[in-house]
Formats: structure tokens, sequence, C-alpha cells
């Protein structure tokens, strides 16, 4: 069954078995690396994109059944004119990454937490990013960088 | 700069070579200086850097990126040595056709056999490309100033570059070892925070990784893993699989079981479907109780240390006490993927292999090729902290890629696989006893530790992967040797650094492996730093004797002495009074003795009634020598810290007779962001000393820190790793 889903801003009709998780879809079908597979079942978080602004676990939810929805990936952070977003450019600053596989994952959980939460405590920014799982570290420097850019988004 | 890898400009680089320079007699040189680190295995200045006519400049090495920041550690080095800027250098990293074979990148020696031959290599190039300046400007070498690959005379004004020298051609020219590297002052980029060159790619999304690899004949293959170690496929029915949407091939080869299919998704439910197709015959093979077992198994015994000391006073107590550690994983986010495409003549292979050309090697003997017709190439993946399925994955898909020729075939473990299928780091028991003198200082100091192997990786050896032991021919496993010195292996660290009168230090290693086991972050110094620091620990409580200056009573190296009272003094060590149920705890160890010093302090809090643990904060100095990038190292050794308090917490791979039962992050729990405390790091910067390695410095004195600090805050000595709220009931209930 042919369906459309709209990923940063653009609508893109599709032809693919329609339990294809969403994560294969932007992977495969539309290119984009951003969503990262880590686990296949909702566990570490590699794989969040933005659903009408929420956190989404792409790698088990079905691409069919989000026709209508905004979906937004890593990709679809950047100002029009490719301009980084704060997060990317936060990130940056700290160096908030070893290995960075599972960084795009916490940009998008980030990227959701600033927009319910425009300046979230320490710990609320711990617990928000808790489902998401990161084995080099790098957690402290991940947290300052989002604290970063949640003062540099409030200015 | 990027530090993607343009292999297609080199390429042609390396085919321009009519011009190449004439090379310089040899006959009659007096004997060469020893050259430093890989450039002694790789002498040819050609092997490291080229320079392109159109002013790039191209850095190849054998060492590859693991998110450690290498490449970016030793583009610092280069550019620094070279006078060029660090946008001007590419990068090209860990392909067995263009870089030099450099062995695997592990066991935190990086920087300090691949760095310093990248410095000399750059020292020596520009060494070459000034005289060959000064003969075309006819002024003497040393009135050159070189900037950014431009050589220029102050005096005549006079300048030419280097690519315009010798742009597109060979140096043909072999180290020499006479050159100088800069003194630390005229460095600009070494011993600064220099941003990681591939970092920005992986926040924007750009294919950088070997999951992101596309070509237009790119298909998916995904393997049917065997349930339990040792199970052999009775039947396997294949022919409704092959009927599947979008199935090209299902493969079979003895217990080898994979599908190839045109989308991701399809290559998942044909897997699933596979699996649910076929028998296997399991047999239960797994030590229940691994340490009664490992005390228990046929082992090779080696005494590595043994000082008898000096006749002198008896000993006033003899102390004892047995350490143990689990099967824990790796566990890397991404589980390992690889590309592989059979041309009919060639076999290419994508790969996040730590020893891409070892691995190349054992695929070819695994598919009956000559080494030079499997070609592998290093991508980016996740972190790995050691040897885990990346060489199995590459290996699939070689197998794969065999079946289908003209097609990329791609395989993407599962987190089911990788969970159960990736090398653990080996479970090992330690017995500790110690004579002690009446101030309850150490005379004599016995040790002996059991462990399967630490070193696994292909080396060469189908037989070290795992399709190579499953097909029909199955090429059996090599069974594994320890490491022996000065690097060990199951016994890195066992022999104390402290200056114990006596000492004896044996190795029992059990060669069978009924878990698959391999090297994981730190091999055998996680646990006996573990065991050694909650010893020394035990000891300076029963001494009555501050465990800071109990141990550097006992030390001679003064820069061991330096770390630890760093770091007691930024944690503030002798300051703070006692909160109830908190505990202050130490670990110290130089990483194998000889690479980096690292002390740890850490802070935990024990909940009185669930005995939950939680650690408020941790300090760590360390001394890695001359320090490259302190971002980068601060990066790893806290990264490293806090690794080694997920395992120290809450890590043991759960399995029962037959099956691994942990295969995925609920049955395999690792730390989570709340749980992460505040950590500060200290380093001791020592420029003009060789650089220590230091990436996995923190693994072994962290675990103890943490043991020492659950012990001052509970009264509790858990000597059982990891350290849970369940065990440190049991113990204070008992």
């Amino acid at each position: 069954m042919p369906f459309t889903l709209t990923v940063n801003g653009e609508s893109h009709a599709l032809e693919v078995e329609e339990d294809t998780p969403l994560l294969y879809v932007l992977r495969d079908e539309l290119r984009l690396n951003g969503a990262r597979y880590g686990c296949g079942v909702g566990q570490c978080g590699a794989c969040t994109v933005l659903c009408d602004g929420v956190p989404l676990r792409s790698c088990f939810v079905p691409a069919a059944s989000l026709g209508g929805r905004a979906l937004t990936t890593l990709e679809g952070l950047r100002a029009p004119d490719g301009a980084l977003h704060p997060l990317q450019r936060a990130f940056l600053d700290e160096q908030a990454g070893q290995c960075a596989y599972c960084i795009p994952g916490m940009v998008m959980a980030a990227a959701a937490l600033l927009r319910e939460k425009p300046r979230p405590s320490e710990a609320e920014i711990r617990t928000a990013l808790d489902a998401n799982l990161c084995r080099c570290g790098s957690h402290n420097r991940i947290v300052r960088a989002i604290q970063r850019a949640a003062e540099e988004l409030a200015r | 700069m990027s530090a993607r890898l343009d292999r297609r400009s080199v390429l042609k680089g390396s085919l321009v070579l009519a011009f190449a320079l004439a090379a310089p007699g040899v006959s009659g040189e007096a004997p060469r200086p020893k050259l430093p680190g890989d450039l002694a295995r790789h002498p040819r200045l050609d092997a490291w850097l080229r320079i392109g006519a159109d002013g790039k400049v191209t850095l190849m090495t054998g060492k590859v990126e693991l998110g450690q920041g290498i490449l970016t550690a030793l583009g610092q080095l280069c550019a620094d040595e070279l006078d060029i800027e660090l946008s001007r250098l590419t990068l090209l990293s860990g392909d067995t056709r263009h870089s030099p074979n450099e062995g695997t990148t592990a066991g935190s020696m990086s920087v300090s056999q691949g760095g310093s031959a990248v410095r000399q290599a750059a020292a020596e190039v520009r060494a070459l490309l000034v005289g060959l300046a000064s003969e075309r400007l006819r002024v003497p070498a040393r009135r050159l100033r070189v900037r950014d690959g431009t050589v220029s005379d102050p005096v005549s004004g006079g300048s030419v570059t280097y690519w315009s020298l010798v742009g597109g051609r060979t140096l043909n020219r072999e180290a020499t070892g006479t050159v100088t590297p800069k003194p630390a002052s005229e460095r600009r980029y070494v011993g600064r925070p220099v941003p990681r060159l591939d970092l920005p790619a992986k926040l924007t999304g750009e294919a950088i990784f070997v999951q992101d690899f596309r070509s237009d004949t790119l298909v998916h293959g995904r393997v049917v893993r065997a349930p339990s170690h040792g199970a052999t496929l009775v039947e396997a029915g294949t022919s409704s699989v092959e009927r599947m949407p979008g199935v090209l091939k299902v493969v079979r080869d003895g217990n080898f079981l994979g599908v190839i299919a045109s989308k991701e998704w399809q290559a998942i439910k044909a897997a699933a479907a596979l699996a649910g197709a076929v028998r296997w015959s399991e047999h239960a093979t797994l030590p229940v109780e691994p340490h009664a077992w490992l005390l228990g198994a046929p082992s090779q015994d080696t005494v590595i240390q043994n000082t008898v000391r000096p006749a002198g006073p008896p000993p006033a107590r003899t102390l004892e006490a047995s350490y143990r550690r689990p099967y824990q994983m790796h566990g890397s986010i991404g589980p390992s993927c690889a590309v592989a495409e059979w041309d009919g003549d060639m076999l290419t292979v994508h790969t996040h292999s730590q020893s891409v050309f070892d691995t190349a090697e054992a695929i070819a003997r695994m598919l009956g090729l000559p080494g030079e017709k499997v070609r592998g190439v290093h991508l980016h993946g996740a972190g790995c902290y050691g040897h885990n399925g990346a060489d199995d994955a590459a290996a699939d898909a070689a197998l794969l890629a065999r079946a289908l020729p003209g097609r990329a075939v791609r395989v993407q473990w599962s987190r089911q696989d990788e969970h159960m299928c990736e090398p653990y780091g080996s479970a090992m028991v330690v017995k500790v006893r110690a004579d002690v003198d009446e101030k309850g200082d150490v005379l004599d100091w016995n040790y002996e530790l059991w462990s399967t192997p630490h070193g696994t990786r292909p080396g060469g050896n189908p037989g070290n992967l795992l399709a190579g032991r499953s097909l029909a021919r199955p090429f059996p496993m090599p069974v594994p040797r320890n490491g022996g010195p000065p690097n060990y292996a199951a016994d890195r660290n066992a022999i104390p650094l402290y200056a114990f009168p006596g000492q004896s230090v044996t190795t029992h290693l059990v060669t069978e492996m009924p878990l698959r086991v391999s090297s994981h972050r730190g091999l055998g110094a996680y646990a006996n730093v573990f065991a050694i620091e909650s010893f020394m620990d035990e000891l300076a409580h029963a001494a009555k004797a501050d465990p800071v200056g109990f141990r550097l009573r006992q030390l001679q190296d003064a820069r061991a002495k330096a770390v630890i009272q760093r770091a007691a003094e930024r944690f503030g060590w002798s300051k703070g009074r006692r909160s109830p149920n908190h505990g202050r705890g130490l670990g110290f160890a130089r990483y194998k003795n000889l690479a980096s010093y690292c002390a740890v302090c850490l802070e935990v809090f024990v909940e009185p009634d669930s005995h939950a643990i939680q650690v408020v904060r941790a300090v760590l100095a360390a001394d890695a020598g001359e320090v490259v990038n302190p971002d980068g190292l601060t990066n790893q050794l806290e990264g490293g810290l806090v690794q080694s308090l997920s395992w120290s917490l809450k890590e043991a791979v759960r399995y029962d007779g037959q099956r691994i039962l942990s295969r995925d992050w609920s049955t395999y729990p690792i730390l989570t962001f709340s749980e992460v405390p505040p950590v500060e790091v200290v380093l001791l910067d020592r420029p003009g000393e060789p650089f220590l390695g230091a990436g996995e410095a923190a693994q072994g004195p962290t675990a103890a820190a943490l043991a020492n600090a659950v012990f001052e805050a509970t009264g509790a000595r858990v000597r059982d790793l990891p350290i849970t709220p369940q065990r440190l009931a049991a113990l204070r209930k008992g």
C-alpha cells in the first residue's frame, strides 16, 4: 500500500511492506543517517526521531502508521540556510561524544525536552535522557551540551 | 577540516609516480638509529605521507578511529611536525591497500606506537622538503621558515611550496631516525584541546559509519545464529523462506545459515522466519558457577613474578582474601555491521574491525583466496572497547557476498546477536595473601589468578571467526596463548607496582572457553587492579592506616605517588568529615605497569534500607606522559571511569547451563544518565616524556575505588563484581 510520509518538512510517497519500521524507511529509502539502529526494541534511544515534536523510537513503529504526522530527524534540525541547530553547536562546543553513535538520538531527545521545558534543571535533563544509552561514558558532556544549548536558546 | 577519507584522490596521486625522487645511495652508511614506534616496521616515508600536486597532504595510518579520537591526535602530531595547517591534512586510515600495517588498534598503544611513528615520519619529510627548498632557493636550509607548507627565505623573500617541490611524486626515502622533532615550545597543535575531526560529520548525519555505507548494488544480509554455544544445525527448511518477498538467496554452509534480501526489513523478516524453521541440536556446556569451574579446570600455570624477601623479621600477621569478576560485555551501542562485495576476483570488506589487516587475512583464508584478493577498509563503527562482533560481522558479510557476486552485501547484527555472540571479558578469580610487619606493611605478597583467555582476535586465522568455525569444513579454533610480558593479558597488572620485599605472582590460564571470551577494555587489569587495590584497602584498614598514606609509603615510583597525591588533594581526601552512610575510596594503578598512571577517588552514598549505591562524585588524576590532546585524553579517562562504574555496579552476563540469557538491555542493564556522577579529571602533563597510553587506564582503579568507598560507607567488603545492593544486603545481614 503506497503511503505518504512527511519528514523534515518534505512529503515522500513511499511503497514498502506495510509493517516496515520507520527506521528502515528513513535510512534505506530516504537515505537519512541520523536515526541509528541500536536495539530494535526501543530500549536504547539511538533511533530517536521527533513525531509532532515528541520523541519517537523509530526502530519498531511501522512507517505506514505515521502518515499525516510531522517527522523530524537529526538532518531536519538545521536551519534552512544550513546553519547548525544550537544543540548541534553545543554538542560540538562541549565535544560531547566519543564514538558518537548514540549522539543523534541524544540530540533529538534533548530537542524534545527543550521544546517542552526550555530551562530544565540538570536532574531533569538526566531523567529525560535516562532511556537513551551511551556506552562511551560521555554522559556528563552531553548534559553540559544540553545546558549550553538551553542557555543559548533562552537568549 | 573533514576527516573523511577521499581514497579516489589518493589513488590518483599514487599513480603519478613518473617523477619519483631518486633514491639516495645506501651503501656504506652508518647503521640507522632505532626508529620510534611503528616507523621501525614501516620505514618508507611514502608509507605514511603523500604530498598531492593540489596542495593536499595525506597521512596514512594503520591505526583506526574507534571513537577514542586517535585520528585527531595523529593529525595534530603530523601537522605540527610538517608545519602545515591541520585543515590541509586528510587522514587515510585502516585500508589494507593504502595504510601501513600497524597491527591491531588496541591496548592503549596507538599514540605511543602510531603517534611516535607519525611524529618522526612527518619531521623527516619536513627536513627532506626543506632540504629540497634550500637547493631550489639556493639558501642554507637553516635560514628557511615553513608556514603551512610554504617554505620561505625571510632574507630574499623567495619561497616555494611543498607541492611544487614534490607534489604528486613519491619521496622514495626511508626514515633515518636522525631528524629531531620540534621542541614543545614550537608546536601549535600538540598539547592543545583540538576539536575532534570526525565529530561534525557525526553530529550532522553525514554517512560516516559503516552502517551508513551505501552503493547502487547494496543488498541486505542477516545471519541466523546458533541459539547456544556449540549447537549444530540439524534441519534447515529453507524453501518457504526462499519464496519470501525480496529474498535473493539463502546461504547455508554447515552450521552457517544466512539470507540475503533486497531490502533490510525483508532480510530481517526472512532471517526470523528462517530461525523459526530450523532445528538445532544443543548441549548444556556452560558453567553456571564460573568461579568454581575456573578453580577446578585444567590450567596452564606460570609464575610471572618471584622475588624472595631477604632474610628479616618474621611477619606479624597474615591476611588473605579472594576476589571475583563475572563475564561482562563490551556492549557496543551500535551492533556490529559490515559490507562486503565480491566482484569475481577481489573481495572488498568495509568493517569497523580493530584489526583490519589480520581480519582481511583470516577472511581470505576462510574463503581460500590469496591474501591480496581481500581488501579490508576500515569505516567508523560504534565504540567497541575491545574485541566485539566487528570481525565476525565482516566474515559473515564476506561469506554472503561470495555467494552473490556483484552485490555489496551489508550485514547488520541484531542487538540479540551482539549480546549473545560477542566475545565477553573473561570471568576471573584472584586469591591474594600478604604477610605484614608490625606496622601492617607488606613483607611477602602471594597472588594467584585464574582466568580464561583474553585474546581470541582473528589474527589471520579463520578459526577465530564465528563464521569460520561454523562451516561444513570448519576451521578449528586455535588454542589461545596468554600475552606474556611486557603487556600481559589475563595477568595484566597482576604484578603489583608496590615495593613489597617478597612477591610471588602465579597465572592459571584455563584455555577451555565454555563462554566465548576475548579482549575487553583493560583485559585482566580490570580484575587484577580491583583485587590488588581492594586488598590494599583491607590491609590499610587492618593496619589502622589511612589508605592514601598506606599506599604512598609502599611505593617508590615518584610519578605513581604524584598521581595518588594529586587525586587525593583535589578530592579533599584529608579534609572532609564523613557523613553517615557516605564513604570514600581510592584505587590506583599504572596501566600495564608501563603506560599511564591513574588514581581514582570516589564518594558513595549507600541508602541504608535498600542498600542502593549512589556514586556521588569522582576525581581522577592521570599522568599519561606528554599529552597530545588534553580534551581527548580527559574524555577517554572520564569515559573509562564511567564505563567501569557501569561494569562494577551493574554488569554480569546472565546465562543458564545452555544459553546466554542476556539478550537485550533489560537483561544486561548498563549505567544511565541519572546514575552517572560528576567526574573531575586532573592531568599531570609531562612535556618531553614519552607518550603513555591511557585509553584503558581508568578501568581497574575505578572498580577498586568503588569497593573501597562502599566499605567505608557500610563496613561491608564486597569482593565480587558487580557490587550490587543484593550482595551488599547479603553481607550486611550475614
